[in-house]
């Protein structure tokens, strides 16, 4: 009759590759050819910046709530780059800087912000899901249309993002729990940024770490340097890999941090030092990244500066254009469509109704 | 026709639409090895593999959020709530991703997709497992909802609903599955009733009654009663909560200028309400009473086996309703 320790997962590792100063471990360093290096930094920095520019938006009042991504920029670029175009991306309401990678228009995200479903629009043939709102809401639906791959014979990967708060969710655990039982291929990205609005990550779970959370599900968990776009992107590549390859989820912890308001309609003065906002800056990701890049000699100091004002330049005119197409939307015709496949008659009688040229109100 | 029950109509249409088209597929709690709680999905493993008729953890929010996801790809998955009380732990995915998302995207993404189960009280299930939900469901646009209570109906309005391309929530009855009636030969080609289409199921020129699900049949029982005493009602059945057919109950007010309203849930801010609501709106000039509701008590079902039966609406209650709106009581 023993009492004994059991082995019931495989031990938990923690990756880093880069750190803060830009020296790698050559070891782990991944063979990504220069041009993609490059598209990744760049992608952070358009990131960084279109986050800056909606903020400002925000507060001159052109856009409604949204939800920053600055500091976040390598754990969801580090992630997404290691899908391919055919897989398939689940966003939360975070994800600006996967947005972008994945090729999604910073005037289509404008729009959105502005309040205008027509910004989720994507081309006819990319797979990105809409923004999911409700905390954790999208794992199911990543976890369902992994089914879907699985039920068709495909060899793609839904590939969904989440923060710290969402593991709390019953979404989080059900969604698992399915990729686990039924081996799907999903990567669940988790971005632990320390914070949920105002609950700090201690405050979420017991749990030492929040990727040991798919030990229990059956599926493998690492844990990474979020701030460090080659840590991220190596296990990201691994997840991708085991999914398509049939063996099913992997959960991967990014550990990064929060540099600005959870959204806009939130003050983080009131619940966090500055002190502590002080030290992530240090860990910036981007910078981290620029100096790995220049020592590399992939970019030298002029050209990452040049980069810089390039992605400025680009991204000047966005709200120009996102103003141009919000002209031509609005009023009743837009508001009523899509609640169904077709419009029902009394929709059809509302939308008068909510128009100008009928005084018929019916409800039925 | 063939005589079959609810339980072998809804089986014949999940057979036919699995087999029409390979996207449709069926999970939810005990619906493969066990064939159903309800035994519903009978045989439906064995033909169809267990991909396609799949066996579910205890996970309601889980399996009805794969299910929006699986239809966002295209899929048409066919969700077994293994009774819609389960699904109040779902709501979140039913009413803020299933009926939001098609919005959401500007239309790009589709939702077409089942959420089906019994609803309402069976025996002595006691209050957490005897909830009528329609109205939970019914109240978000994005969302359609049908209530067959007849096994044509079961069968004719669950192959409609597979294959809407928005999201519908198929209300069935616990106490209807053995319920047998004539349902036209599958030989004799696909049998489907439009949702949004109402059904008279008796016709009669004193009074309406209109009512939803396995009340129906309640309502056809009163009908007979008042029959005896010369009095001749008109039984509405609405079988489509959303869309609604609105001309329908409107017809057979302007013919009978009284109505009741029937339905196994509650009172406060129920179906009848919004049928209420309707018909004042629509059909005031037409009234010779106010239109009453008869409805489950407002209190959560009491366990008791005569509790319980008190507690119900029943032809009793219907009856007397109906000779109120008649000015006969």
């Amino acid at each position: 009759m023993p009492r004994e320790e059991m082995e019931v997962a495989p031990p938990l590792e923690y990756l880093s590759i880069l750190d803060e100063e830009g020296d790698l471990d050559q070891e782990l360093e991944p063979d990504l050819d220069e041009e993609e290096l490059v598209q990744m930094y760049r992608t952070m920095l358009r990131a960084r910046r279109f986050d800056k520019l909606l903020l400002e938006w925000q507060r001159g009042g052109r856009i409604g709530t949204f939800a920053p991504v600055s500091g976040q920029e390598a754990s969801q670029i580090g992630a997404m780059s290691a899908a391919r175009d055919e897989d398939w991306f689940v966003p939360s309401f975070r994800e600006i800087a996967a947005f972008l990678w994945r090729g999604g228009d910073p005037v289509d995200m404008t729009l959105y912000n502005a309040g205008w479903n027509e910004g989720v629009a994507i081309p006819e043939d990319a797979r990105d899901f809409p923004i999911s709102i409700p905390v954790a809401s999208q794992l199911p639906l990543a976890t369902g249309l992994a089914y879907a791959i699985r039920l068709r014979g495909e060899d793609d990967v839904a590939m969904t993002f989440f923060g710290d708060g969402a593991t709390s969710e019953g979404d989080f655990h059900e969604a698992l729990n399915f990729a686990g039982t039924f081996q799907l291929p999903v990567v669940f990205v988790c971005q632990n940024n320390q914070w949920a609005i105002s609950v700090p990550r201690e405050r979420q779970t017991a749990s030492e770490t929040l990727a040991q959370k798919g030990l229990a599900y059956g599926i493998p968990g690492i844990q990474v340097d979020g701030n460090d776009i080659l840590a991220v992107r190596v296990a990201a590549d691994e997840a991708v890999k085991r999914a398509r390859a049939g063996d099913g989820p992997t959960l991967v912890e990014c550990v990064t941090y929060r540099l600005k308001v959870h959204t806009t309609a939130d003050d983080p003065s009131r619940y966090r030092d500055e002190e502590e906002v002080e030290r992530w800056k240090e860990r910036d990701p981007i910078p981290r990244f620029r100096r790995y890049l220049e020592k590399k000699g992939i970019l030298d100091e002029g050209e990452a500066d040049e980069m810089t004002d390039s992605v400025e330049e680009e991204l000047g005119g966005v709200w120009e254009e996102a103003e141009e197409r919000i002209e031509t939307l609005g009023g009743p015709d837009v508001m009523f469509q899509h609640v169904y496949a077709d419009l029902p008659p009394h929709l059809e009688r509302q939308r008068k109704w909510f128009g100008t040229d009928e005084e018929e109100n019916d409800n039925g | 026709m063939p005589q079959i029950t609810y339980r072998e109509a809804l089986n014949q249409a999940l057979a036919e639409e699995m087999e029409r088209d390979e996207t449709v597929f069926l999970m939810g709690e005990e619906v493969a090895e066990y064939d159903g709680a309800y035994k519903v999905s009978k045989g439906l493993l064995e033909r169809f593999g267990s991909d396609r008729v799949v066996d579910s953890p205890i996970s309601e929010l889980g399996f009805a959020g794969l299910g929006v996801g699986a239809a966002m790809t295209g899929l048409r998955p066919v969700i077994e709530f293994m009774t819609f009380n389960f699904s109040i732990l779902a709501l979140d995915q039913v009413i803020n991703s299933a009926a939001k998302l098609h919005y959401m995207s500007a239309g790009q993404f589709s939702v077409p997709m089942v959420f089906r189960g019994p609803t309402g009280a069976a025996l002595q299930l006691s209050a957490q497992h005897s909830q009528a939900c329609e109205t939970w469901y019914v109240h978000s646009p994005g969302i359609k909802l049908v209530t067959p209570g007849t096994p044509a109906d079961a069968k004719g309005l669950l192959k409609a609903a597979i294959r809407d391309d928005d999201p519908v929530a198929v209300m069935e009855g616990e106490l209807l599955y053995n319920v047998k009636g004539e349902v036209p030969d599958p030989e004799e080609g696909d049998f489907i009733i439009p949702l949004g289409v109402a059904d008279v199921k008796r016709e009669g020129d004193h009074v309406s009654i209109i009512t939803h699900g396995k009340m129906v049949h309640v309502a056809l029982q009163a009908a007979g009663q008042l029959a005896k005493e010369g009095v001749d009602a008109e039984v509405v059945d609405l079988r489509s909560l959303r869309p609604l057919d609105v001309e329908a109950i409107l017809r057979s007010v302007h013919k009978t200028n009284r109505a009741v309203y029937l339905e196994e849930g509650w009172p406060y801010v129920g179906i009848g309400a919004q049928i209420v609501a309707l018909i004042q709106e629509e059909a005031f000039d037409y009234l010779d009473a106010p239109v009453l509701r008869v409805t489950q008590a407002d209190i959560p079902m009491p366990y008791a086996k005569n509790l319980e039966k008190l507690a119900k609406p029943d032809a009793k209650r219907v009856v007397a309703a109906c000779k109120r709106v008649l000015y006969q009581d």
